[in-house]
């Protein structure tokens, strides 16, 4: 499977593919195909005339909801919109291209327009575009308030050349006038759709500006290229090798990842206000800020003392906590460690031209010594430690830090969560929030 | 001959067997309710980029016209603007302290502008040039202080600044394209970040060194977005290709895919949810899906902005989310 997934990452690279319009014009040949299951395309009478080649909204979104396993009509119609919108299929009455569940009448654009060309119409083309279409005296082609407004704004700035335009829309008119009546219904309705994509009714999504991080790429994609059977060969080789280089890490179990993953989530379940809701209100929902001014205040909830319990870095990212933390420590005279451990903290904030004074001061009051507040490193760590303090840095502290937090772990924090103070906190809150019962079952639980 | 696996190896631990099947047993997540309960309306252009303040009200966000504006989300109210000297500005970031922004974007440039409450000083006045690529800014973040910044760049590098001196600290190189967006580890004791780039790849580099940890290389198209899961352990990627993955780092391989037939435009930017049960992912059919993280099906579809959702971010404590569209606005969710 990962081998397969390769494959096709490789032909990604070589530019065969390009995501999300080879996906759209996938599902649009789908939907056009009779054969297997398309939408039915006909031609409709109406009046005098007969309406080519045209299928209705109700059977796009039926097709979307059926082909795609949409179980949302709501669903299916937004992404029918979206697919109008890019260009891929249009309203045959209609400038502003969206998809509408009833009997509307749409057409496919023609493979020619698709976006996936890169085209980058000029303006002068719009205007030649318009300008025929002034010289096309049919009702259905007149133009709509906005082009006549976009028509009179290229008559301004294009005035020196608008006689080569007014030729070249001349020249236009007299090719299509050759064209067969239905054929040329189709493409002028096409076109009409193109320039809808290119230059949309005021007010509607321009669904051709792009991302400026994308531009760059879509303006040269990269061509397919041949390459060899024994290129290919070699190629499958390395991906087996790489596969089996990926196996033989040490790396945990699927199993035991997951069990990690869902543990995490089902501890921290409670604390989450999507799932569970915040007490006493979500600011965002109530409007009151409450929520937020309990948890300025220096009093913890029982909520958020349990959570200490979680880790240490729950403790350690929690100011409250932090300090309850270090006030047990230094009741009991054994800080120095937590104090070494946020001093190295500190020490990582500091702008770079502070950086060798606190390193200095930090050896000073927890290594040098006869330091003040000598902490217990192992002699490997002092080692190294001395010898990285002769060129100071950020990161000069960062092996005893790391001993040290090991420390703290196993000893000093154990010690916390056991001690009166924890406990009381802990505690207190349930005397408050709970029943007589309740309390006496859960003390001697 | 060819280096073929071991046949007494565990078929099963090679297989793509996802979180998914371990996550039966879990219980089912209700119905949600997620409605927009804020819109922030004040942005002349596509809003690129936004960031939350530690205080869990407050949000900057940038657009394509170069405004940058720190708003009260709560109240909806605009306390700082500034126009920066380029357009797209992609990039934007609130420091730690909650006293300065820092953005960039087609300027190359990452700046922090110190945020006065004075209402006689010019915010423009006090900006602070940072740090400089070859290419367009696409993220920035300070790390746990306001004195470090990590920049990802088009110039296919990301770097570590200091901000007061302006000086380069670290460079990671090691994509083969643009970089688009970064995310840093959420551990108190941790020296890693996540990187997503162009060429399809996540890479998770040892701030110190310099040096890539892992690389994680199966989406089909650019990377849009990464964002760690809550623990450390993991994290998701939202990309051109309409799906949203999940990487465990200690099993060094993707571990669920987000995906449906029905998606087919690109996931710009996602974010968990606080217990890292859900993930929000906004993408670029103006669309932004709720998934089941362990289950992995899709909880719910939020529908209200009127163009390609661009950035989403749960706020600090995990009471909503922001999302920012090319609509011009945000929109705040809960």
């Amino acid at each position: 499977h990962d081998l397969w997934r390769w494959l096709y990452s490789f032909l990604c690279m070589m530019g065969c593919v390009r995501s999300c319009e080879v996906i759209i014009e996938d599902i649009i040949t789908r939907m056009q195909d009779d054969k297997t299951g398309g939408v039915p395309i006909r031609t409709v009478k109406s009046f005098l005339s007969k309406i080519p080649s045209v299928v209705t909204g109700a059977d796009i979104v039926q097709w979307l909801m059926k082909n795609l396993s949409i179980e949302d009509q709501g669903e299916a119609i937004h992404l029918g919109s979206l697919i109008a919108a890019q260009g891929y299929v249009f309203p045959i009455s209609d400038h502003v291209l969206t998809l509408k569940d009833d009997g509307t009448f749409y057409r496919f654009q023609a493979p020619y327009f698709w976006p996936s060309n890169c085209w980058e119409p000029e303006n002068t083309d719009y205007a030649i575009y318009l300008c025929k279409r002034t010289m096309q005296n049919k009702a259905r082609l007149e133009l709509a308030d906005y082009e006549a407004e976009n028509l009179a704004r290229l008559q301004r700035a294009f005035a020196r050349k608008w006689e080569f335009i007014f030729m070249q829309a001349e020249a236009q008119v007299k090719i299509d006038r050759k064209k067969d009546k239905t054929e040329r219904k189709i493409l002028d309705s096409q076109e009409r759709a193109f320039w809808d994509v290119h230059r949309p009714v005021p007010g509607c999504v321009n669904t051709t500006e792009m991302d400026i991080r994308k531009c760059r790429r879509m303006k040269n994609p990269q061509k397919v290229k041949k390459v060899s059977v024994s290129f290919w060969i070699c190629f499958i080789f390395f991906n087996i090798t790489f596969l089996n280089l990926q196996i033989d890490r040490h790396c945990l179990k699927m199993s035991k990842v997951a069990e990690s993953l869902i543990a995490y989530t089902e501890q921290y379940v409670e604390y989450d206000p999507f799932i569970t809701p915040a007490e006493p209100s979500n600011p965002w929902i109530s409007d009151d800020a409450a929520l937020w001014d309990i948890e300025m205040s220096k009093e913890p909830s029982q909520q958020r003392v349990k959570r200490w319990g979680f880790s240490m870095d729950e403790v350690l990212k929690d100011p409250v906590g932090r300090d309850q933390f270090l006030r047990f420590l230094e009741s009991e005279f054994s800080s120095e460690n937590l104090r070494f451990w946020l001093a190295v903290q500190d020490l990582k904030k500091q702008p770079l031209q502070d950086v060798t004074t606190r390193v200095e001061e930090i050896w000073q009051e927890f290594l040098a010594p006869g330091a003040q507040s000598a902490i217990n490193l192992d002699s490997h760590s002092y080692e190294k430690t001395s010898q990285n303090v002769k060129d100071p840095g950020r990161y000069t502290y960062e092996d005893a830090q790391e001993h040290i937090y090991k420390l703290m772990k196993s000893d000093s924090y154990a010690r916390f969560l056991r001690s009166n103070a924890y406990q009381d906190l802990l505690l207190a809150k349930k005397k408050v929030s709970v029943g007589k019962d309740m309390l006496a079952s859960i003390c001697t639980s | 001959g060819i280096p073929w696996p071991p046949a007494e190896m565990a078929w099963q631990e090679v297989s793509l067997f996802a979180v998914h099947q371990v996550a039966e047993r879990v219980e089912a997540l209700g119905q949600f309710v997620m409605k927009t309960r804020r819109t922030l309306k004040g942005h002349g252009n596509k809003v690129l980029c936004m960031d939350w303040c530690k205080d869990k009200r407050r949000i900057v966000s940038s657009s394509q016209d170069g405004k940058v504006i720190v708003w009260d989300s709560f109240t909806t109210n605009k306390e700082h603007a500034v126009t920066m000297p380029c357009t797209w500005v992609m990039a934007c970031a609130y420091a730690p302290s909650g006293c300065a922004i820092a953005c960039g974007g087609l300027d190359n440039k990452c700046s922090v502008y110190p945020l006065t409450f004075d209402k006689n000083e010019n915010m423009a006045a006090k900006k602070k040039s940072v740090a400089m690529h070859t290419n367009y800014l696409s993220a920035c973040s300070f790390t746990n202080s306001d004195m470090q910044i990590l920049t990802a760049s088009g110039d296919g590098t990301c770097a570590l600044w200091d901000v007061e001196s302006g000086q380069l600290l670290q460079s990671f190189h090691g994509h083969g394209a643009d970089v688009l967006c970064l995310d840093l580890a959420p551990s108190e004791t941790g020296n890693t970040f996540v990187s997503g780039g162009c060429d399809k790849k996540a890479m998770v580099w040892d701030m110190r060194s310099g040096q890539c940890i892992q690389s994680f290389e199966t989406h089909d198209s650019d990377i849009n977005s990464v964002r760690y899961y809550p623990s450390g352990d993991a994290f998701a990627s939202g990309s051109d290709d309409a799906t949203c993955r999940l990487y465990d780092l200690r099993a060094d391989r993707e571990v669920a895919i987000y995906s449906k037939e029905s998606i087919i435009f690109g996931a710009s930017s996602v974010d968990f949810s606080l217990s890292g049960r859900l993930l929000f992912a906004g993408y670029n059919d103006y669309t932004i899906n709720v998934w089941d993280v362990l289950k992995g099906s899709r909880v719910s579809i939020l529908f209200g902005h009127e163009n390609r959702v661009s950035t989403l971010r749960v706020s600090p404590d995990g009471t909503a989310f922001c999302s920012g569209s090319w609509d011009h606005t945000l929109r705040i969710w809960a």
